[in-house]
């Protein structure tokens, strides 16, 4: 009885150590090597490295630098830096082609889309500015020239009262009117339309 | 001196030796025996029999050749690829569809630097060089334009119609590997992607991509990337809307939530019904029937109908062609090997009588998506249909004469 389970035993060991062999000698032979946790390729980066690129902006407000602004100052830089392609008031005008989108809701007969009936997120406002306008030298705004220009596009979409302060702790609040239209795709894929 | 492809050669058009020889044998024939610089230099303006001249000497760049010209078709904003000129999937490089949002920047190479920070053990810069270092991978898959599809008019050539969709052959890194060397949190959920262009173009998308077939390209067809595409390096998304396909990438950010971005809010994003849909990543199946089309001309007799089809969700595993104005439907023959979200080439063999008719296409894919008709789209999404991810089945008109049209349907 004792002599038969050793035996078994024995077997069992050659076997699993057959396998192995035979796993080790198949990975050799094709070359399948698996990939390290690290290459150790490239380097940290410091967090000063990081801050001079990290400035975009989410919706709960993380990534708002410190200042503020206002619509009236807003409107003043509207008028030097940004009227001269999205027109005077922001507003499409009919007939004319300017070198920028309009920017604020017209008339109920305008269908263009604005900052105003079409921007689910006042955040996005901030962070766009900042990023690429205005267009013909971007990234030249100050923060406070931003949040002024953010208040002012929104105060003339009627999105805030004329007065507001605009600021880090402002700005993630303000509810947009276009929000609760925004739905998230959630097709995927079969045989179905929608 | 003058170049071969200098001016658009028509075809016939008799070639005069000197244009063909270029200024390159001229240069070289001065140190050449004296009896063969006779038999090069007879007869400058005749027509040339090329059997009975020698060709151009061997060259450091290669031209196409002066009988073709094709060209891509710029806008303010985008250029469209001729796809009625190629006979297979592959887009040459130089005639890829371009579409940025502030021009394309000119990016020094030994200054490049990806960074890639946010929820992550180490934040970590790549260069150029750094990223090359890692085990590469080469997959071919189209790019496409979420706002490709253009109609309007008969006069339309597949060029105009659906000339934002592209195929190369990419090569690069997976980005899971970079995700795995800056140790991702894993309750991280997105990921923001900035280009390093005038545009800080950003989209955000998530990390399940950036694990699944994600990849920092910088190879397109054997070669460097080109300007226009994002050199020296770009996001790659297989079968996602080109906007996420972020060029001249600089940065990634590893977050637990969307930006909600100005190119993922006000733009990319289309009306369903009264509601405004956004984050459709995945290209939708559609096909083009890009011979015969307009302007060609048909004549009676064997036809091969031919086009391509393509799925952002994977395969095409079937494409319908209908020679009788939607009728009935044949099986066309896919050109092997068919690839996941890749342009697929399609083949059929047609005879047509000289009867006035309509052809058209329709791609059916792995998970049994059929490609719609203009109808079933306005159905389904109502009638203030966007630009955005439209892939209605189109048609030529053949009529009587030979002459090809483009059937527009109007919607809106
Ligand atoms: C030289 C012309 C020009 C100037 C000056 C300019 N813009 Fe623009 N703006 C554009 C163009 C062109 C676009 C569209 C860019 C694109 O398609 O990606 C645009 C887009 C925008 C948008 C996005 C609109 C949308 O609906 O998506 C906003 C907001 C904006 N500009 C605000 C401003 C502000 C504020 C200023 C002044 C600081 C400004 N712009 C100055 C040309 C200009």
């Amino acid at each position: 009885m004792q002599g038969k389970l050793r035996i078994k035993a024995v077997y069992v060991v050659v076997l699993i150590g057959a396998l192995l062999a035979i796993f080790l000698i198949f990975r050799l032979w094709t070359g399948n090597v698996k990939e390290p946790a690290s290459f150790g390729f490239g380097k940290t980066a410091t967090a000063s490295e990081i801050a001079a690129v990290d400035f975009d902006i989410r919706p709960d407000g993380k990534g708002l630098p410190a200042g503020s602004g206002t619509a009236d100052t807003g409107r003043l830089i509207y008028i030097a830096k940004c009227a001269s392609c999205h027109g005077e008031n922001g507003k499409e005008v009919k007939g004319i082609k300017l070198p920028g989108p309009p920017l604020v809701t017209g008339t109920a007969k305008s269908k263009a889309k604005t900052i105003g009936n079409y921007w689910p997120y006042a955040t996005t406002l901030f962070d766009y500015l900042k990023r690429t306008m205005p267009y013909n030298a971007p990234g030249s705004l100050t923060d406070n020239e931003v949040y002024s220009l953010t208040a002012y596009l929104l105060s003339a979409n009627k999105v805030i009262k004329e007065n507001a302060i605009i600021n880090a702790q402002s700005l993630p609040n303000v509810v947009m009117p276009a929000k609760k239209l925004f739905v998230i795709d959630d097709r995927k894929g079969g045989n179905e339309v929608k | 001196m003058e170049e071969p492809n200098e001016e658009p050669a028509k075809k016939g058009n008799k070639i005069s030796r000197r244009k063909l020889l270029g200024g390159a044998l001229a240069a070289a024939i001065v140190p050449v025996t004296a009896s063969f610089a006779k038999y090069v230099q007879t007869g400058v303006e005749v027509s040339v029999d090329p059997t009975k001249v020698q060709g151009v000497p061997p060259g450091t760049v290669g031209k196409r050749s002066p009988f073709e010209n094709p060209l891509r078709k710029p806008s303010d904003i985008s250029s469209r690829t001729p796809l009625q000129d190629f006979f297979s999937t592959i887009t040459p490089s130089d005639l890829h569809f371009e579409r940025h949002h502030a021009g394309i920047p000119n990016i020094d190479s030994e200054k490049y630097e990806l960074l890639i920070h946010g929820m992550v053990k180490r934040p970590m810069k790549f260069t150029l060089a750094d990223l090359k270092l890692f085990p590469s991978f080469t997959r071919t898959c189209f790019i496409e334009c979420a706002g490709n599809f253009r109609t309007g008019k008969e006069e339309m050539t597949p060029q105009e119609i659906l000339g934002l969709t592209s195929q190369s052959e990419w090569t690069g890194v997976m980005l899971s590997t970079l995700l795995r060397e800056v140790g991702v949190d894993p309750k991280a959920k997105w990921f923001l992607a900035e280009g390093g262009d005038a545009a800080l173009l950003t989209r955000s998308i998530p990390i399940e991509k950036g694990w699944d077939d994600a990849m920092i390209v910088y190879g397109q067809n054997g070669e460097a990337i080109r300007p226009a595409q994002g050199y020296p390096a770009r996001l790659l998304l297989p079968g996602w809307e080109g906007n996420t396909n972020v060029k001249w990438i600089r940065r990634i950010e590893i977050s637990d939530e969307p930006y909600m971005t100005r190119e993922e809010t006000s733009k990319y994003t289309y009306p369903v019904n009264g509601k405004i849909r956004m984050f459709s990543f995945e290209m939708d199946a559609r096909s083009i029937i890009t011979y015969p089309s307009f302007p060609q001309k048909v004549e009676r007799g064997w036809i091969e109908i031919r086009g391509i089809a393509w799925s952002g969700r994977g395969k095409i595993v079937k494409v319908e062609v209908s020679t009788d104005a939607g009728k009935s439907w044949n099986v066309a023959k896919l050109q092997e090997p068919v690839l996941e979200k890749a342009h697929t080439y399609f083949r059929f063999l047609w005879q047509w009588t000289g009867g006035e008719t309509e052809i058209l296409s329709r791609a059916v894919d792995e998970t049994g998506y059929i490609q719609p008709s203009l109808k079933q789209l306005i159905e389904a999404r109502g009638a203030d249909l966007g630009g955005y991810h439209m892939n209605p089945v189109t048609a030529w008109r053949i009529k009587r004469d030979g002459s090809v049209l483009f059937k527009p349907e109007k919607y809106k």
